[in-house]
């Protein structure tokens, strides 16, 4: 696809490190997703995994370009995605932990949705025409992500006892990782004044009325919040993302300039 | 050089790679054309992010303009405002139920705004028009359409989702 192409300029670096959270969320999700593809439990969503996994790259090709332009240092979607350092990623720590069964990735797919749909909205009026556009995009796809999973974690959460128990050890796993998105920052606080976008903070009380009437219908419980954090989204990784990093750039770093 | 109007025509001749039986003027990601004595631009609304036929639909656009002696064609990319399948018309809705894709009714533009969770659409199977149908998936082969299954005839079915 021929990429958007805008002006060069040198936006202030709070600017690009908001879009680059933004790309770094939807690739390295859909990076996680891409490895169901032949694996799902069932043929139906093998193909929506993949699916989803798709969208989400393609809102990150859009999203990395973006910022590689707000950057102007030159740097394309490529070198964006296959050649910056596990500390450069500015996603959150939940979007790389393993998948480990259909149960937590659907978990996973359904809080990150929840999150995304309301960031989409919020980001649909950005003052950046470029982030606006992607965002209203980006919303549409994001609210089929949100309905399909969000089915699932009923189904699943409110389903046999193996499920059900499956699905709670996912919340249970996923949960403390949540807190990440809403946990304030310097950065949140310049863009939220400039007009770019909203504080993920400011959305939490939005994201807990979408996913918890849900988890409730699932028969999950929701854990109580601990003092733990992560800090994915200031390059501060898991141990999962350099294993993540290794199979989704191994090819640019043995073969450099490769296309095909 | 082509005329504006020429170079519409070579376009609708020019089909989806998916649902080849609707060009890509029907399925209306060709936002505008700008002729020049040299060659030609065209203007073009991605589907779904994600959408693999995106590059192959280039392509298709590029040797079909430059086959009519086009000159240079050069592909622009607009994002703003996002592609909706109300942009599919009325004649190629019609096609695509006759493909036994169930179209889109061309109201996302209205059931954007509501929450879609368990909003099941009762869709009306394509092959023999009964509505004892039933969903499998909210995908399908492609982003942009899911699987059902008519309880009916037993054959199953896609449905071109509203976006």
């Amino acid at each position: 696809m021929a990429a958007a192409m805008t002006q060069q300029t040198n936006a202030a670096p709070e600017h690009v490190e908001y879009v680059l959270r933004l790309a770094d969320n939807a690739l390295i999700l859909g990076q996680r997703l891409s490895e169901w593809c032949g694996h799902a439990p069932v043929i139906e969503e093998d193909l929506a995994l993949a699916n989803i996994s798709l969208d989400l790259v393609g809102q990150a090709r859009l999203l990395l370009t973006h910022a590689g332009n707000l950057e102007g240092k030159g740097r394309d979607e490529d070198q964006m995605a296959f050649l910056r350092v596990e500390r450069d990623y500015r996603n959150v720590t939940m979007m790389e932990v393993p998948n480990e069964d259909f149960g937590r990735t659907t978990l996973r797919n359904f809080l990150a949705s929840a999150f995304q749909v309301l960031l989409w909205q919020a980001l649909a009026n950005s003052s950046d025409g470029e982030l606006a556009a992607i965002a209203a995009k980006s919303l549409k796809e994001a609210r089929y992500h949100l309905n399909h999973s969000s089915e699932w974690v009923i189904r699943l959460g409110d389903g046999t006892e193996v499920s059900h128990a499956k699905m709670q050890a996912a919340l249970d796993y996923l949960w403390p990782y949540t807190a990440e998105l809403f946990a304030a920052n310097p950065t949140d606080e310049v863009i939220a004044t400039s007009g770019v976008g909203p504080a993920w903070r400011s959305l939490e009380a939005e994201w807990e009325a979408l996913v918890l009437p849900v988890l409730a219908e699932a028969t999950l419980v929701v854990p109580a919040r601990t003092p733990f954090k992560s800090y994915g989204k200031f390059g501060r990784h898991s141990e999962h993302m350099g294993h993540l990093l290794a199979t989704m750039q191994y090819m640019q770093r043995t073969y450099p300039g490769a296309r095909w | 050089m082509l005329t504006e109007e020429q170079a519409w025509k070579l376009l609708d001749a020019v089909p989806d790679p998916e649902v080849p039986v609707v060009s890509v003027v029907e399925l209306g990601i060709i936002r505008e054309l700008r002729c020049r004595p040299d060659g030609i631009t065209v203007v073009v609304t991605p589907t779904y992010s994600g959408c693999p036929a995106t590059e192959v639909i280039g392509l298709g656009i590029r040797e079909a303009l430059a086959a009519a002696g086009a000159g240079k064609v050069d592909l622009e990319t607009r994002l703003d405002p996002a592609w909706t399948s109300d942009w599919i018309g009325a004649a190629a809705r019609a096609k695509l139920r006759a493909y036994g894709i169930v179209p889109p009714d061309g109201r996302a533009a209205v059931g954007g705004a509501q929450p879609i969770r368990f909003v099941r659409k009762t869709l009306e199977c394509p092959r023999c028009g009964s509505t004892n149908t039933e969903r499998l998936s909210e995908f399908g082969s492609t982003a942009c359409k899911a699987t059902y299954r008519c309880k009916s005839c037993l054959e199953p079915f896609e449905y071109f989702k509203p976006i």
